[in-house]
């Protein structure tokens, strides 16, 4: 019996593991992808869930002379994603902090450069200290076609 | 042993686990402007922060298809359809890698003819994608309505570029949905290795006036860096083993060119709104390395698609 209700138990654990990622990925096609607009989005697919005061971080090469916009986004019930680009020296360039949590940020490189975006999902204060909240949380790269 | 191993706390958090997904699954998130994931159901019961303990977690993005087709038209690059991989190859494949590689390689020169507006050609490497797509279980990543799509809107370039990023994103998503990161990743480095191989068979002679191109060419031994760390994550994949074995050998060449990157100033337009990212790269590839670069590429990528 006992071994029973720990299948049925992990089979539910991975059902909803599978649930998640299938939301996850809707949330980045219907949301998140909208969020480039006008750019085109580069076709990659980078999303995870995350829980509160947990962090990601991404490494991709940006080109000389291309124009992207970067997008973070964050399903509910995420209360804010914080985002960072920084160098390869980890020297911060951009904050979305000091610019209200903007999901996006556009910019383009002089030199080619690998530059490493960091995601942080913010705790909410208010939310219960027994409490931990976890959500989608997406990566995603526009480029301007013209 | 398991069974001993697991205590009360484990049966008390699956079984709320349980009740949150039997929650999820009765509600209805679909008519919410956003999208709403139910691992909050989950999450929002009485799992105390205190006991969260992940790695952070690393993603490593290569040049999409779609990307390394852009960068090779800013470049100055010219359309020639006979460097592309004809598609009379897509019944020679018919092994997994085979099918990976050459699903990313059919897809950059998908990518890089419907830049140049070459819409027929794009629909034939939208179909052989198709093909090796399904021919991978990814299925209904691109289903019969994009090919009607694109042949809608052959005059529309902009919508084209919109239907081939959602194939991919199906595709990614599909694989990583499915737990077969491995797969997309050799996808990715199909793709990779076509926009090289467009890109060295375009130039002639690395001194000439195609220098924007070759600064690009030398650029991906930056991207190199991200391929080598994305492979080494499914190294224990055979494929992927071998893979990794060929971007090695171009990693050896690559070694010998001189990138040399300076310091990045960020410079803010407040009437376009976007930001540049001030710093020269200084490169230095002499002919007989950029020869030998272009051989390798060539065998590399003729060894894939035989």
């Amino acid at each position: 019996m006992r071994s029973f209700i720990i299948i049925l138990l992990t089979s539910a654990l991975a059902f909803s593991s599978f649930t998640g990622s299938a939301q996850c990925k809707s949330f980045a096609k219907k949301v998140c992808r909208l969020e480039l607009k006008p750019y085109i989005h580069d076709g990659n697919y980078n999303a995870a869930i995350l829980s509160e005061g947990e962090d990601a971080e991404l490494f991709k090469t940006f080109y000389a002379g291309q124009q992207y916009r970067i997008a973070v986004c964050g399903s509910e019930p995420l209360y804010s994603i914080e985002f960072q680009v920084m160098d390869v020296d980890r020297t911060v360039l951009y904050s979305n902090k000091s610019n209200g949590y903007k999901p996006t940020w556009d910019f383009k490189v002089e030199g080619t450069q690998q530059l490493i975006i960091m995601v942080k999902v913010n705790e909410n204060a208010s939310t219960s200290a027994e409490e931990v909240k976890s959500g989608c949380v997406a990566i995603m790269f526009g480029l301007k076609t013209d | 042993m398991i069974i001993r191993l697991l205590n009360r706390n484990y049966f008390t958090f699956l079984a709320v686990l349980l009740a949150g997904f039997m929650l999820s699954c009765g509600s209805d998130s679909s008519k919410q402007d956003r999208v709403k994931v139910d691992v909050d159901e989950i999450s929002q019961s009485d799992v105390a922060k205190q006991g969260v303990q992940t790695a952070r977690q690393i993603f490593y993005s290569l040049p999409s298809p779609l990307e390394t087709a852009l960068i090779l038209k800013r470049s100055g690059a010219a359309y020639n359809a006979e460097i592309l991989n004809p598609i009379e190859n897509l019944g020679r494949y018919t092994t997994t890698k085979s099918m990976a590689l050459n699903l990313g390689i059919f897809s950059t020169d998908l990518s890089y003819a419907s830049l140049f507006d070459q819409t027929p050609a794009s629909i034939k490497y939208m179909s052989a994608s198709k093909k090796l797509a399904e021919g991978l279980g990814i299925l209904n990543a691109i289903d019969n309505s994009i090919i009607d799509r694109l042949e809608e809107n052959v005059n529309n370039r902009d919508v084209i570029m919109d239907i081939i990023s959602e194939t991919f994103l199906n595709t990614n998503s599909i694989l990583e949905e499915n737990d077969r990161v491995a797969i997309g990743a050799i996808i990715l480095v199909g793709g990779w290795i076509e926009g090289v191989y467009i890109a060295t068979a375009l130039v002639d002679d690395a001194g000439s006036a195609d220098f924007e191109l070759v600064e690009r060419i030398v650029d991906q031994k930056v991207s190199l860096l991200t391929i080598v760390k994305l492979l080494e994550q499914y190294s224990d994949n055979p494929d992927v083993q071998s893979v990794l074995s060929d971007v090695s050998e171009l990693g050896v060449i690559y070694d010998k060119i001189q990138v040399s990157i300076s310091h990045i100033e960020v410079v803010n337009d407040d009437t376009s709104g976007v930001a540049t990212l001030r710093g020269k790269n200084v490169v230095s590839v002499s002919p007989k390395v950029f020869q030998e670069l272009k051989d390798k590429v060539k065998e590399v990528r003729t060894k894939y698609i035989m």
